[in-house]
């Protein structure tokens, strides 16, 4: 017996399934101190106990049995759960763009295993096409999936091979990148592409899901359809993040790389542009702009490949009463780079100036952004700012402190120099810092409110 | 079959026709919060706050096979609205925020429920997601998890097995379903509620009915569950002999489910009827020709209904579609006014969204409608129509009137099946319509977002502690006690019927007066504003016993109700308040208050005035308040 067929299993149950001979996906009867009870095996949730076997019995349910109680395991048949999609051609045409799908983990889109209940990804065109059907009104779809890791575990390695790949499909001559990211760090990522990969004659969209593709709820296949039509049809070939406007199934957003953010764990309409408004609205067949200083779509196949990351960066969240050993180990461990997500305007309180000072005499440098999120960091205004400019902090103007955290690690693998990092850091590439913060650039609207009240009571969010 | 003389209480005639029923039935929790978030449970009817508009999409393989073009006509179909309420509603419900860990309370309300009907516990329970794609809720699959396997319920000489309890989450409220948008209220959503299913063990309507009953009472009496309209529903599973299962959903009252059972087991055999007529016509392989024509120009401008309609603001086609040989089948009988013909226009109003009444026109129904004789006439002459043909008009969007022609070919062709599984919906006027499809086995898979919960033998123990005496119990000694059945009912469902048991031990008791006054006395003085479930369980007794042993007229007994529902009656009085002294103090203050009114009655009116004085003054000792009252005054 191998392994997989003890899935999950541990402890007692797991002996109970080998002593007694029971198996995964097995249909048996269970024999119990308590009755008779008829079902599949399910494979076991790592994380669960290892007291009880799961059964999931005719109606569809799932129960646990406590192990200790089964008394006799009779097997009566055996189905293994399919967890392969058939293919079904995806129809092409020359009159659609050619859009590249590169997979990063997660699933985009999924069928379920009914018998079973699980839950099986959907990548290649072919099954996607049998998943999101409506694709093959918008482009021509290639997908090519790199790596398979959850959000949280992107990092340099990804970006860098990413990045070299985006490069490639440009020159190859894809009408429009997709990315299918995880939603956790896609702000990072969305930061760092906009870096690595610059003067794109094409528009590169990231989207994922917030509500998982396997439920009927789902907000992936609205997503997907939105990011292929600005891939394929937009003109804005920038970085983007395309995901739900509202939390109402109407239109996406299309936030620049380095202004977005995730801003709230669970709601659908996550992803807001900060401090600015977002360069257009989208439709799976249609895109309303909002911005109009966005970069245009070019003809050639020309593009800007800067894949390098230094990664002795870090962010430092400051709060009252830190102390300075939070900087000091950070010297100590070597690091070349610290963002500090300041109070207000940019303020640290005073014990940490020491550190600080060691930290500039080592030749690290060291940005302040605002943990307010919106607004630009004003060192001038207090004596404080003025204090800490004068220990070698930089301000970093309104840049988010992600996206100076990524921009900083990826400025400090093409030079040490600090004045030329400091001109980099501060010189915007792809709208990370702006000049002007327009009126509207922060609104959350605060509930309660009669005017917001009625304004919620009239559209759809 | 004739309905005009349908006789529901013939038990034998559903016998013969292998008539067999089960139940599910799902009855509200009376837990404070909602299942899987913190939000209180109960209705509102303040207009909502907010709305947010989504669609529901087949996952893959919900339609069995990887079909592009069924899942893009799924597509088409509705828009859902979800009204939101600030009091009643979380990002949950919106399907904004994941599942808080399950309300505890809830699991322990329906293990109770669980052992009540002597079920076997599950040793841990697994949350599962159960898909709807009707927009009923926001996630598109209702949480859901067994509680409890393998229970029974005494009835007549035999067991009615209940074959599994689940917990799970109740649906939206309903609001309006208008063509292709439907709107849901969320204020019910996710109230816990359980859902009990009974084995096919019911074998004519009428038992279908009363173990509804049974089970419907026996869980309201615990105290555990919701009361009021809407805190309980029904589907009811009907087969006959040749049949299949088919599930009326949402029964409105347990007294329609005799009606409805009834005449759905007639539907059925009509249907096997219409196979058999089918088969012999058609044969096998059935061909049938089809005629369509687009009717838009010859309708656009008249004065008739089709005409009248096609004004509306949206551009409508009317289409002709010809039904060869089957104007027999279309006006056969298969409920109690409604036909075959009616049996297409429920498919045609659930697939095709087109659900203006009537949205099908047939020339067999031709007298229901203002459309003249001679434009069915014209029609019927342009196809040459044989007299055994029908023609059915359809008039709704384009895309929508394609749906339709394809879904009454596709309802034709089951006519060869004979009875197709599917759920059905209560019209509230003794007829059932179709609703859905039933999806094959049902779409059922882990929740992921949950982990499972383990119930050990102390918590089930625990909980049984809290069993009262189950109902069939109770019924059989109410029956010994020589009460009628109609009494045994009305006591099953009083929550007074406690009251009763001690009353018995005296074996002088009149017990039928007691049962009158517990079931009708008390439901007519609630009805009138005077509610007693929350009044002192045990003063209420003790009246009740002095009314019974001291043969109180009616009007006193009333008055000494009212008051105690009122709740003003002294909560201060002790053994010691009611001295001597404190007695006659309290019958002079109460004269004088009498005196000093401009009443001038006597005797008569102040003994009813100091009677209710002293009894809420001492509503410990009516007996003796009574006794005194009777020394001191001598009106009758």
């Amino acid at each position: 017996m191998n392994d997989t067929s003890l899935k999950g299993y541990k402890g007692r149950a797991k002996e109970v399934l080998q002593s007694l001979g029971g198996r995964v996906w097995a249909n048996v009867v269970l024999q119990t101190d308590r009755g008779d009870f008829e079902g599949v095996i399910l494979p076991r949730s790592e994380t669960a106990d290892g007291d009880h076997i799961v059964l999931k019995l005719k109606s569809g349910y799932n129960i646990g049995i406590r192990s200790d109680r089964i008394q006799k395991i009779v097997e009566t048949g055996y189905k293994e759960a399919i967890y392969k999609i058939p293919e079904k051609e995806f129809p092409r045409s020359p009159e659609k763009p050619n859009v590249t799908l590169l997979g990063t983990g997660g699933t985009i889109a999924s069928r379920l295993d009914y018998r079973t209940g699980a839950v099986i990804p959907a990548f290649t065109p072919g099954e996607l096409y049998g998943a999101v059907p409506e694709l093959a009104d918008i482009c021509n779809l290639e997908t090519i999936k790199l790596f398979g890791v959850f959000s949280e575990n992107m990092g340099p390695m990804q970006w860098i091979t990413l990045s070299e790949e985006i490069g490639r499909q440009i020159e190859k001559g894809a009408s429009g990148i997709v990315i299918g990211h995880g939603t956790d760090t896609m702000h990072h990522t969305s930061a760092i592409l906009s870096f690595m990969v610059q003067n794109s004659p094409v528009p590169i969209v990231m989207v994922g899901s917030q509500r998982s593709s396997d439920r009927p709820s789902s907000d992936a296949a609205f997503n997907l359809r939105c990011a292929s039509y600005t891939a394929g049809h937009s003109d804005i070939a920038e970085t983007m993040v395309c995901m739900f406007g509202p939390t109402s199934d109407e239109y996406n957003l299309l936030h620049r790389g380095t202004r977005v953010r995730k801003m709230h764990s669970s709601y659908r309409s996550t992803f807001r542009t900060i401090g600015d408004v977002p360069i257009a609205m989208v439709t799976p067949d249609h895109v309303i702009p909002i911005k109009t200083d966005y970069k245009r779509r070019r003809n050639d196949c020309n593009v800007d490949v800067k894949a390098v990351f230094e990664e002795m960066v870090a962010i430092v969240y400051y709060y009252p009463n830190m102390r300075p050993d939070i900087i000091e180990s950070l010297i100590d461990n070597g690091y070349k780079g610290i963002v500090i997500a300041g109070t207000g305007l940019g303020h640290v309180n005073k014990p940490l100036y020491p550190a600080l000072k060691k930290a500039r005499d080592k030749g690290i440098a060291v940005f302040m952004t605002v943990q307010t999120l919106w607004g630009y960091v004003q060192m001038y205004v207090y004596d404080t700012g003025r204090d800490m400019m004068e220990l070698g902090v930089i301000p970093a103007e309104n840049m988010l402190p992600e996206v100076a955290y990524v921009k900083l690690g990826w400025i400090l693998a093409q030079t040490t120099d600090p004045a030329k990092v400091r001109e980099m850091m501060l010189a915007p590439i792809a709208g990370e810092i702006t000049e002007r913060e327009p009126f509207d650039g922060y609104l959350i609207l605060q509930g309660g409110i009669p005017e917001v009240e009625k304004f919620i009571g009239q559209y759809h969010r | 079959m004739d309905f005009s003389n349908l006789n529901i209480n013939d038990n034998a005639l559903y016998e013969s026709m292998g008539f067999i029923c089960g139940l599910e039935i799902h009855q509200q929790l009376a837990t404070q919060k909602k299942l899987f978030c913190h939000c209180p449970v109960g209705l509102t009817n303040r207009k909502y706050d907010a709305e947010i508009l989504r669609h529901m999409r087949p996952t893959l393989s919900e339609l069995g096979e990887y079909d592009g073009t069924a899942l893009m006509e799924f597509k088409t179909k509705k828009e859902v609205i979800y009204r939101l309420y600030r009091d009643r509603t979380c990002t949950y419900e919106m399907d904004d925020t994941p599942p808080f860990l399950v309300n505890q309370q809830a699991i322990d309300y329906a293990i109770r429920i669980a052992l009540l009907f002597n079920c076997r516990i599950v040793d841990e329970i697994h949350v599962i997601r159960k898909q709807y794609l009707d927009g009923s809720i926001p996630t598109g699959f209702q949480r859901t998890m067994i509680i409890g396997v393998d229970g029974w319920i005494p009835y007549k000489d035999r067991r009615i097995q209940i074959t599994q309890i689940n917990l799970e989450e109740e649906a939206c409220r309903e609001v309006s379903d208008i063509g292709h948008l439907i709107v849901f209220a969320t204020d019910r959503l996710s109230t816990p509620l359980v859902e009990i299913i009974t084995g096919s063990d019911m074998k004519n309507p009428a038992e279908a009915a009363e173990v509804c009953r049974l089970l419907g009472n026996s869980m309201k009496i615990t105290g555990l569950v919701r009361r009021g309209i809407g805190t309980v529903r029904q589907d009811v599973n009907v087969s006959v002999a040749g049949g299949t299962r088919v599930e009326i959903k949402g029964v409105f009252k347990v007294g329609n489910i005799k009606h409805l059972t009834a005449v759905e087991a007639l539907r059925q055999k009509g249907l096997l009827e219409l196979k058999n007529k089918f088969n012999d016509r058609f044969g096998s392989n059935p061909k049938i020709e089809y005629k369509e024509e687009n009717l838009t120009p010859q309708f656009s401008g008249s004065k008739d209904i089709i005409g009248r309609r096609l004004e509306s603001d949206r551009p409508l086609k009317v289409l002709g579609l010809s039904l060869p040989d089957l104007a027999d089948f279309v006006s056969h009988p298969l409920q109690p006014d409604w036909d075959f013909g009616s049996e297409l226009s429920g498919r045609v109003r659930v697939i095709a969204c087109i659900d203006s009444k009537p949205n099908l026109f047939f020339y067999s129904h031709r007298h229901r409608y203002d459309i003249p004789d001679t434009v069915w006439d014209n029609i019927r002459n342009k196809w040459q129509s044989r007299s055994n043909d029908d023609v059915v008009l359809i008039c709704g969007p384009s895309a929508d009137v394609t749906t339709a022609v394809n879904e009454i070919k596709i309802r034709i062709g089951e006519l060869a099946i004979g009875v197709v599984n599917e759920t059905r919906q209560d019209m509230k006027d003794g007829t059932t319509d179709f609703e859905r499809i039933l999806p094959g086995p049902d779409r059922m898979y882990p929740d992921t977002d949950h982990p499972p919960v383990k119930i050990t033998d102390s918590r089930v123990e625990n909980n049984r502690r809290y069993l009262s005496e189950p109902l069939w119990d109770r019924q059989k000694r109410w029956v010994a006690m020589g009460l009628s059945g109609e009494l045994v009912n009305a006591l099953s469902l009083s929550s007074y019927a406690d009251i009763l048991e001690p009353l018995a031990q005296d074996n002088k008791m009149p017990l039928k007066r007691a049962a009158y006054i517990l079931v009708g006395m008390l439901t007519d003085l609630r009805r009138s504003g005077y509610d007693l479930r929350k009044a002192d369980r045990e003063r209420l007794k003790r009246i009740i016993e002095s009314a019974l042993i001291e043969k109180w007229p009616h009007k006193r007994l009333k008055a000494a109700l009212i008051m105690l529902a009122h709740g003003d009656s002294n909560p201060q009085e002790t053994k010691e308040s009611f001295s001597p002294a404190a007695f006659d103090k309290f019958w002079e203050d109460a004269q004088n208050k009498f005196n000093s009114g401009t009443s001038n009655d006597k005797c008569g009116k102040f003994r009813r005035f100091i009677t209710g004085r002293l009894i809420e003054q001492f509503p410990h000792h009516s007996e003796e308040v009574l006794t005194r009252i009777a020394q001191r005054l001598d009106c009758k």
